[in-house]
């Protein structure tokens, strides 16, 4: 036991409002605990379900360290089961997706279960006819997870069996989710593709910081958004050409400090936040008038009008996924190590919508999110020298202090000056909440 | 002077030789305008645009990162990668004189390295050439990586 397990205390101390310990970003113990507690006690993101459309479908993936499998049941419900053969331990499934028929069957001694995770069938079960197979844990089949919860097409889950329900956890956060379906005229989204999976060498949380971090676009991406609207300029474009759309995508990233503080920053409870609540670095795209029509023959023209005013930059719902709901694409940070962060960036289309809107999207996700973009380039970068820089045996602090003021309250919701670090401290006290909410004080207790 | 297909072969290996030598403004004439120099993330996909690829670079975007290569204040290019093409003799699939077409298809190993790191690529390289006023020029190129679905680092230069 290291000097944080069974200590709350101890976890606690690690963040003050105005700044945070190094120890959250770089421990290996942090990084094991925040496994057990902070990734068992929230609600985190498994998938979408036209991943998998029809009955016997699956996916597999994590939830923190948690090895799972989403599946269709026969009863059309979205299943999350861990991917343990309750026998031995195998891995039942390894496909990144796959369909299973009606049930799944374990590649080593054949046992079976059904796609809710009930056990169907094992072998020469004879051999556990004189001993208390029923009584044994074994016998319970493929284990779910403690709760799921399909949104809008949207799947979470809670690892814990119990804790806080999906309702109260997000609140009105889902907002930006609810934006996001409601730019498909038929009101639903369907998974276009496989993701990008980008690997990082840096703790989780520094990407999570940075997608509502609206002082760094400006000077981290120069080197690839300043560099477009140089070569932009230099191309004397002719007024009345259709800007590139990658230049749509790019340019906005070199926008002045003013216009990211007045976008605008909201904070929720339990460590959502967003930025862009009255514009944003997508307001400028190209509206063509035949995705107009689509969205007022799907929702009228008033409720469209509402729909596409509303343009959010970055949503993070905590701990570990951002949407963009203008462009329609998910990234989850998925933890691998203290030190190692998996970013799969998703991408859907707009169902109902024309195919423009999914190519900007396609094209965002490439010219953003790829281990072959120039942005993404950027971005990591930074965060590897951070991890790195972070073992000096200097300041042990990381500093969130950026328009700080004593009276911040995270359990109401917010909505200050776009260029605040109060997201970052909303997310640090959620942190220590579901850290913390489940912890034994053995170390208390003790003295 | 009439081309053979050990120009073609040649065109192939010049490129490589380019790009391992950083002469990347060489390598943006080598291109047609129009065309695409495309990587995809998926195996055997078809199609560019609708769903997420690597790359999909038109001349802006190719002209772009050479640029962004070069810049004062490229902070993930200081220090500067290298990348090493080891490349088997090119198939020429099609070589059609009169149109001034040629397809070729070359397996490659890509090496890119910075500071401690490097990594191999196991690539298969298609390129779309055609004859403009008597000399060869890239129409399309796309590159395959046999690990395309893998979860990758920074890949920096140009495989």
């Amino acid at each position: 036991m290291g000097k944080y397990t069974d200590n709350p205390a101890a976890v606690a101390a690690l963040v003050e409002q105005h700044q945070v310990h190094r120890d959250t970003y770089i421990d290996q113990e942090i990084y094991e605990l925040e496994m057990k507690h902070l990734f068992s006690n929230t609600w985190v993101f498994v998938g979408h379900d036209s991943q998998t459309p029809t009955k016997g479908d699956y996916i597999t993936t994590q939830i923190g360290n948690q090895p799972v499998i989403m599946v269709r049941h026969s009863d059309n419900e979205i299943y999350v089961l861990y991917n343990r053969c309750p026998h031995k331990g195998t891995k039942i499934a390894i496909d990144r997706a796959g369909n299973t028929g009606k049930f799944f069957r374990c590649p080593y001694h054949a046992w079976s279960f059904k796609t809710n995770g009930c056990l169907l069938a094992i072998p020469l079960k004879k051999g556990y006819a004189d001993t208390a197979f029923k009584d044994s844990e074994a016998n319970h089949g493929l284990e779910p997870v403690g709760d799921v919860k399909n949104y809008r097409g949207f799947v979470f889950a809670r690892l814990a069996k119990q804790g806080i329900s999906f309702e109260d956890y997000f609140g009105e956060a889902m907002s930006s989710f609810d934006n996001m379906v409601d730019r498909a005229p038929e009101g639903r989204l369907e998974v276009a593709g496989p993701p990008l999976r980008y690997m990082h060498q840096c703790n989780w949380k520094m990407l999570v910081d940075n997608q509502t971090d609206t002082c760094h676009p400006m000077v981290a991406h120069e080197s690839s958004a300043g560099t477009a609207v140089k070569l932009f300029e230099e191309a004397n474009w002719p007024e009345d050409k259709p800007k590139p759309m990658a230049m749509e995508i790019i340019a906005p990233f070199m926008s002045p400090y003013e216009f990211f503080e007045e976008m605008g920053i909201r904070t929720w409870p339990n460590g959502h936040g967003h930025t862009g609540v009255h514009h944003s670095i997508h307001s400028d795209y190209t509206q063509e008038p035949e995705y107009w029509d689509a969205m007022v023959a799907g929702h009228g023209e008033e409720r469209t009008e509402e729909i596409l005013s509303e343009i959010r930059h970055n949503t993070v719902y905590w701990p570990n996924i951002m949407i963009k709901g203008p462009v329609q694409q998910l990234r989850n940070f998925i933890p691998l190590g203290p030190n190692k962060t998996l970013v799969e960036s998703y991408i859907y289309r707009l169902v109902g919508a024309p195919d423009y809107l999914l190519q900007r999207t396609a094209m965002y996700n490439r010219l953003i999110n790829a281990p072959t973009s120039m942005v993404g380039h950027d971005d990591l970068e930074m965060y590897e020298r951070a991890q790195e820089g972070l073992h000096a045996q200097s300041t042990e602090w990381i500093n969130i202090q950026r328009l700080h003021t004593e009276e911040e309250n995270y359990d109401e919701i917010a909505v200050e000056n776009g260029t605040t670090e109060r997201q970052m401290r909303n997310q640090m006290n959620a942190w220590v909440k579901f850290m913390t909410m489940t912890m034994s004080d053995k170390v208390e207790a003790a003295e | 002077m009439t081309l053979t297909r050990d120009d073609i072969i040649d065109f192939i290996y010049d490129e490589a030789r380019m790009l391992d030598e950083g002469r990347f403004s060489e390598w943006l004439d080598l291109w047609i305008p129009e065309g695409h120099y495309w990587m995809p993330l998926d195996y055997k996909q078809t199609d560019p645009d609708l769903v997420t690829s690597l790359l999909y670079e038109d001349d802006f975007m190719r002209r772009l990162r050479v640029e962004r290569l070069n810049g004062e204040r490229t902070f993930s290019q200081k220090p500067k990668s290298r990348c090493h093409h080891v490349i088997q003799r090119p198939f020429v699939d099609e070589f059609d004189l009169d149109a001034g077409h040629f397809v070729t298809n070359t397996s490659m190993h890509y090496i890119e390295t910075r500071l401690d790191e490097q990594f191999l690529l196991a690539i298969t390289a298609t390129h779309e050439l055609r004859l403009v006023d008597g000399k060869l020029r890239i129409a399309n190129k796309r590159v395959d990586l046999l690990n395309s679905d893998a979860a990758f680092g920074n890949i920096q230069l140009l495989p």
